[in-house]
């Protein structure tokens, strides 16, 4: 009898981590593909090459969990047929495609766990493009692993947990905070107060950063609209409404995002159904408690399924594993994922009062300006695509993007079908849930037409 | 509640032909409904290539194909766009003698229908067009081109929904009959009565010639596509090759458009993927054609669900069991081009009962002798 593909797991942040840790003490050996040089995905990200910083001064609270993750994953060793610095670009019928160092190699794998993790949601405002500008998430990036901050005098901007993160992150590491400039109206944080009894670790660190920063010379200002980002060459300020009037505040770093959207293509290619979701006001592929998606062997967990956390992303990510064990008659431990689907709940009531406490300003798709870009890698315009939705009488998304190219790039709508899908909403007033979604097509990110054909390892390397 | 229409015209499919003969018959003043069961220019029409070709078809499409050749450049007026047609040229490269014979052969046979083919060899591959590769020469038609498909289709319907056709998306057609006056189509909650009726369902349309006693061995067949990122210009005509293989254009904006090899349906089989190893294929084939493209990246795959004949030459014409009844589909993966051409041919069909351009060889009756009129009597 010929033996049986190993497991493929994809992603090496905490739920990818959990899951493979949790295959290998069943006695699996799986393989975990990685685009990261090294584990820990975005929250727990390593530096590129050593630096002067310890984890505390790296992660600052969460520097425990990040060293812990760090270790047990390291340990696992060659328990693991570990792939980083590894893009996974095509799924189909049990094989999977992956590009390393300009080469394209193909495996067979059975089960297959998704912990594609999160990147920025953005709504374009002016001047979103000038350099200086950043994702919340690319400003941590930098700070993280490169040891870079994004300018000398930097404001964050935007909604969502991670506004205050990062910002507070930049304080300690010495860079001139100017301001956080939160979407959210104050009443919204009221919500904080409610989460209080769910989680008060989280709520009362976020309460400290938010104060630290107030302390530490950061104008806070809540109910921010309006913004527009200026500069020649270059960003030179921010220009904000609040408060009843417009200001402006001189910075040559911003950081901007809205909150977090899931990395869902793999899920798509594997055929998984999807489903809209209002709290993350996108499609996402559907799950039972323990991670199962619509597909027999195809597990979701983490950021990637459902944007949950950090935290989340542990339990979600062992919990599929325990699902993948118990699916292959494999010993498991139920008491164990009882417990697992006993903290995701918790978590997940935690989530519904954060988005309530940082809400997605909504609205603001509607706002957009004609002239601002919406997608940056075909050069869109709001405009554009304002126009074509009423010369074509547009109600659909990958319509949308037939008639528009929004979504056809480079990024394939990762970084502008969530403001594209809320811009179509707004403009033929439609539920966001009822505009559809991007279809994802292979290969999820960009690969070298040199390439060459795939390295078959399902015949070169059969001990796998 | 249902809703109740009564037109001159229903066309069933709105892909590029059902579109373009929806606004052609508004043109002559008929009332249209134009019913998609997906969305207009969703499928093969807005997901093809792209190529504005008349160049390789067999002789008998050609006037066909050269009444749509004078469509293209009045895009502008007739849809409101120019849907992107650069009338770029296209070459046909030759990899050996043999198929240099072959292109030598076709450019004498289509020569009195004005395609002024003219025939390279190897050293003007090279310096005219920056093609490299193992090839013998080539054939270039200077009046060809290539188009954004996405952009047509969806256009032509546009365009007929503004010249007054009722365009139903998501509108799936369930049943189809032959009344007393003519037809009555039951589609979700809509009912439509209708004089006339054009097949004109793509990958779809067997069912419905099939629900008129007339079953035509038509076959899905899935292309594959690829993208580049943009890159700078260096590829200004449209190419394919004899034999097949591969065919590439370069977009105004910079990528290139790379198409080859068959993808497979998904478990639904409307929808289908290109196989990894089919667009590294295409890719590689490119790379070594075209040497800008050994350092780009592709960054998109995609096909479409085709419906080809046995024959490669597309039904297009009255029915033989059911007056009023017209059927146009099979384009067999060459359809973007004529589509706007047989659009006026239906039109014709339907006003006048004939066309002067000639369909006789796309005749439905081709893969049925028995359906014909008489046919049964002359088999006993």
């Amino acid at each position: 009898m010929r033996e049986r593909p190993p497991p493929l797991i994809v992603g090496a942040g905490p739920a990818g981590i959990r899951a493979a840790i949790t295959l290998v003490a069943a006695g699996l050996r799986p393989v975990v593909v990685d685009e990261g040089h090294a584990c820990g995905g975005q929250i727990y990200r390593q530096p590129l090459a050593a630096d002067k910083r310890d984890d505390r001064a790296r992660y600052g609270s969460e520097a425990a969990k990040a060293s812990r993750l760090h270790r047990a994953f390291a340990a696992l060793g060659g328990d693991i047929d570990y792939r980083p610095n590894t893009l996974l670009w095509n799924l189909r019928d049990g094989a999977a495609d992956i590009l390393r160092d300009g080469t394209s190699r193909r495996f067979a794998y059975d089960g297959l766990i998704l912990a594609t993790g999160a990147t920025d949601r953005v709504l374009p405002i002016p001047g979103w493009t000038l350099p200086g500008v950043f994702t919340l998430g690319g400003a941590q990036i930098a700070l993280k692993a490169q040891g870079c901050a994004i300018g000398r005098r930097v404001v964050f901007a935007g909604a969502g947990p991670l506004l205050y993160l990062v910002a507070w992150q930049y304080m300690k590491a010495g860079v001139d905070v100017a301001a956080v400039l939160d979407a959210a109206p104050l009443p919204a944080k009221l919500n904080l107060l409610r989460a209080l009894p769910l989680a008060p670790g989280i709520v009362l660190r976020g309460l400290r950063m938010a104060a630290e920063l107030a302390f530490g010379g950061t104008r806070v200002q809540f109910g921010v609209s309006g913004l527009r980002i200026e500069g020649e060459g270059r960003v030179a300020r921010i220009v904000y409404h609040a408060g009843g009037r417009e200001r402006a505040m001189a910075c040559d770093g911003v950081g901007y995002g809205l909150n977090l959207r899931s990395e869902t293509q793999a899920a798509d290619l594997a055929g998984c159904a999807f489903r809209f979701d209002p709290r993350d006001r996108a499609h996402l592929p559907e799950r039972d408690a323990a991670g199962r998606s619509s597909v027999a062997g195809v597990y979701l967990a983490g950021d990637g399924a459902r944007i949950a956390g950090a935290d989340a992303a542990e339990a979600a990510g062992e919990r599929a594993a325990l699902a993948l064990l118990e699916d292959r008659g494999l010993p498991h431990d139920p008491a164990r994922a009882a417990d697992l689907e006993h903290v995701l709940a918790r978590i997940d009531r935690l989530r519904d009062l954060l988005e309530a406490a940082f809400p997605f300003p909504s609205h603001g798709a509607g706002d957009i300006a004609d002239d601002t870009l919406l997608c940056r890698c075909e050069e869109i315009r709001a405009g554009d695509a304002r126009r074509a939705i009423a010369r074509f009488s547009l109600t659909e998304m990958n319509r949308l993007k037939a008639v528009t190219r929004i979504g056809m790039g480079r990024c394939q709508g990762r970084m502008c079908g969530a403001a594209a899908a809320e811009l179509l909403a707004a403009q033929t007033r439609r539920d966001i849930g009822a505009v559809g979604r991007l279809r994802a097509q292979a290969p999820i990110k960009p690969i070298p037409l040199a390439a060459g054909l795939s390295i078959d390892e399902r015949q070169h390397d059969p001990a796998h | 509640m249902t809703r109740r229409i009564d037109c001159d015209v229903a066309i069933i499919g709105g892909g590029l032909v059902g579109s373009s003969a929806a606004l052609a018959l508004r043109g002559m003043g008929l009332s249209v409904t134009l019913l998609d069961k997906g969305f207009c220019g969703a499928q093969a029409s807005g997901v093809n290539y792209g190529g504005v070709r008349r160049q390789g078809r067999p002789s008998e499409q050609l006037p066909l194909s050269q009444r749509a050749h004078a469509i293209w450049p009045r895009l502008q007026q007739l849809i409101g766009i120019d849907g992107e047609f650069l009338r770029s040229g296209h070459l046909k490269l030759a990899r050996s003698a043999d198929d240099m014979a072959s292109l030598e052969r076709y450019a004498a046979e289509v020569a009195p229908f004005g395609l002024d083919l003219e025939l390279v060899g190897h050293n003007q591959l090279r310096e005219r067009f920056g093609v490299m590769g193992d090839l013998v020469g080539g054939s270039f038609c200077p009046g060809d081109g290539h188009a954004n498909p996405r952009l047509v289709a969806a256009a032509f319907a546009a365009a007929a929904r503004r010249a007054g056709a009722e365009v139903l998306e998501n509108t799936e057609v369930a049943g189809v009959s032959r009344t007393f006056e003519g037809f009555a189509l039951e589609a979700g909650d809509v009912a439509v009565t209708a004089r006339s009726v054009i097949n004109s369902a793509g990958a779809w349309a067997d069912r419905f010639a099939r629900a008129f006693n007339e079953p035509v061995p038509l076959e899905r067949t899935y292309p594959s596509m690829i993208v580049t990122e943009p890159l700078d210009p260096f590829l200004s005509v449209n190419i394919g090759i004899e034999g097949g293989g591969i065919y590439a254009r370069q977009v105004a904006r910079g990528n290139v458009v790379v198409g080859g090899e068959r993808a497979t349906p998904l478990d639904n089989p409307d929808y289908s993927r290109p196989h990894s190893d089919g667009a590294l294929t295409i890719m590689q084939r490119a790379s070594e054609l075209f040497g800008p493209l050994r350092h780009a990246q592709a960054i998109r795959f995609w096909s479409g669900t085709e419906a080809t004949m046995p024959d490669r030459n597309p039904v297009l014409g009255p029915s033989a069991t059911t007056p009023g009844l017209i059927h146009a589909f099979g384009f067999s993966g060459a359809g973007f081009q004529i589509a706007p051409g047989v659009g006026e041919v239906l039109a014709e069909l339907v006003r006048d009962g004939q066309t002067a351009t000639p369909i006789d060889a796309f005749a439905i009756t081709r893969f049925s002798p028995a359906s014909q009129p008489g046919g049964a009597l002359k088999q006993q």
